[in-house]
């Protein structure tokens, strides 16, 4: 200790403190100022960059959530639309079907009341026709067999002999 | 989170920056002493070569000097190195050249008073330049007060002159584009060492920005000053204690005129505490304002002293030796080692230094908001 205090140079000391003094003030306005400023300038710079790389990320994000929104949205809105369409083929298909169903027995039921009633005058020709012919027949016959007068005789017989039978 | 992935990286890449120039500036100078350090002992060999004249070598190189000596040849008593300007006051101002007092072997007189060096300090003696020595083998004349230019002070004005190129170009750099070119790009991140590492961790991000001058003045002064301690030209700056001392005080000032209302408090009137315990701790507080700075000079001091002893003992092995041919190797093996953990003590010291500064400083200005 005694030795140290003995070392003390009081001089070296004073030149110490001045050179301190004087580099810390020059230093200070032309060095540390300055690199500070521009070490801070930088690195806001590149903070500021990343900050908007990343607000430009998040932004892409959200537009491609957006795009995939409305991609879904219109997916939905096709697949909805197709499926009305098939309804609505499906509906007519069905409303045709039946109307020509309805039509189609129309014209069955009209048909067979035509069939029907000609059949009838059909019949009623015949019997007429098969009604006369007999009596043309008959006539011819009662003509030939009334040719001859005993013939005649002897059909009035057998005929009274019916009646009495009768 | 990306943005703190890049942060981050750029973060690594300073670290692995610093630590590149570190390893750079260790080789640089690992080889320069190699081959300087031998040279410049093998020229002092020719007297240098006894256990008593080592010692009295080291000694005087520990301390500061008068003349810029590079090297001295005992035999010849011949001194290669440039004399300083030594400046008195002694009943006015003394202006004369060191080349005066011939190596402290002859008396300078100058104007009607003699002066004579002993042991690297300047007495008023008589014309014949007698010095008379107490029992403990003090010089008892009167001292002048001594202003003079020394050894220590050219260096420190070197070194100040360095700083204010080196930075000044570093900051003029930033004047052409944001990234430092050439030097500035070793230096850059070692300022960023500074702030990011020292400054911010310590005094917090509100209040760095004041101290930041001084605690990157403080930091590579004393590193290129303890730098250049390891060089051969034989100064040994941050081993004085002069320059601690005063450092130290830098800092001590520093730090009791930035202190806030919350820091007096606590030296004072410690809050929290009985009151009795209040009058016992504000002498303690008082007593430790004065012990920390005190702490930060002598262990600057003692490093590098003791970084300065060990080498130059570590060389001198080689005179003191019998065997010559054996001792030298072994020597020079030991003197490399020790060198390249001095080379780190140089950093660890400057960084140390700067670092308590600024817990200091930190302690000081800080809120106390936890109590």
């Amino acid at each position: 200790m005694d030795k140290l205090i003995n070392d003390f140079s009081f001089g070296l000391f004073f030149w110490q403190a001045l050179i301190l003094v004087v580099l810390l003030v020059l230093l200070r306005k032309f060095a540390w100022k300055p690199i500070l400023d521009s070490l801070n300038n930088r690195e806001k710079g590149i903070k500021n960059a990343l900050e908007s790389a990343e607000e430009a990320r998040k932004e892409m994000q959200n537009l491609q959530a957006d795009n995939e929104r409305i991609l879904n949205e219109a997916r939905a809105e096709r697949d909805g639309m197709l499926k009305e369409a098939r309804q609505l083929k499906e509906n007519m298909i069905a409303d045709a079907k039946s109307e020509a169903q309805a039509e189609a027995d129309k014209i069955v039921a009209q048909a067979q009341a035509t069939i029907a009633s000609e059949k009838k005058a059909a019949i009623a020709e015949l019997k007429n026709q098969v009604a006369g012919l007999s009596v043309e027949i008959a006539e011819k016959m009662v003509r030939k067999e009334l040719a001859d007068k005993k013939k005649q005789l002897d059909l009035v017989d057998s005929m009274l002999g019916d009646v009495t039978l009768n | 989170m990306h943005r703190n992935l890049g942060t981050e990286f750029l973060h690594v890449m300073q670290k692995r920056t610093v630590v590149k120039i570190l390893l750079i500036f260790t080789l640089v100078f690992n080889v320069a002493n190699l081959f300087a350090k031998e040279p410049e002992k093998e020229e002092d060999g020719g007297q240098v070569n006894t256990k008593s004249q080592i010692d009295t070598y080291i000694e005087h190189h520990l301390q500061d000097s008068h003349d810029f000596t590079l090297w001295s040849d005992g035999e010849t008593g011949a001194h290669v190195g440039f004399p300083l300007p030594v400046i008195l006051w002694d009943n006015g101002l003394k202006v004369f050249s060191s080349s005066k007092f011939h190596h402290g072997e002859t008396v300078a007189k100058v104007g009607d008073q003699h002066y004579k060096l002993d042991h690297g300090k300047i007495y008023k003696t008589d014309a014949e330049g007698t010095i008379n020595y107490d029992e403990h083998h003090h010089a008892t004349n009167v001292k002048p007060l001594d202003f003079s230019i020394t050894k220590n002070v050219v260096t420190m004005l070197i070194v100040g002159v360095l700083m204010l190129l080196m930075f000044g170009g570093l900051a003029k750099s930033y004047k052409k584009g944001a990234l430092p070119t050439g030097f500035g790009r070793v230096l850059e991140p070692l300022v960023i060492y500074v702030r990011d590492e020292i400054a911010i961790p310590n005094i917090g991000k509100d209040n760095y920005r004041k101290f930041m001058g001084f605690l990157l003045t403080v930091f590579f002064f004393i590193w290129i000053l303890n730098l250049l301690g390891m060089t051969p030209l034989g100064v040994n700056v941050t081993g004085n204690i002069a320059i601690t001392v005063c450092l130290a005080l830098f800092t001590y000032f520093i730090t009791q005129f930035s202190a806030n209302k919350e820091y007096w408090k606590h030296i004072f009137w410690m809050p929290g505490v009985p009151v009795l315990m209040k009058i016992v701790l504000m002498p303690i507080e008082i007593l430790g304002t004065l012990t920390k700075p005190f702490a930060l000079l002598i262990r600057l001091f003692a490093n590098i002293t003791a970084g300065h002893v060990v080498i130059m003992s570590l060389i001198a092995l080689i005179f003191v030796a019998d065997n010559v041919y054996v001792m030298t190797p072994i020597s020079l093996l030991l003197t490399i080692f020790i060198s390249v953990i001095e080379l780190l003590v140089a950093f660890l010291q400057a960084f140390i230094f700067t670092m308590l500064s600024a817990l200091f400083i930190g302690l000081a200005v800080q809120d106390h908001d936890h109590h």
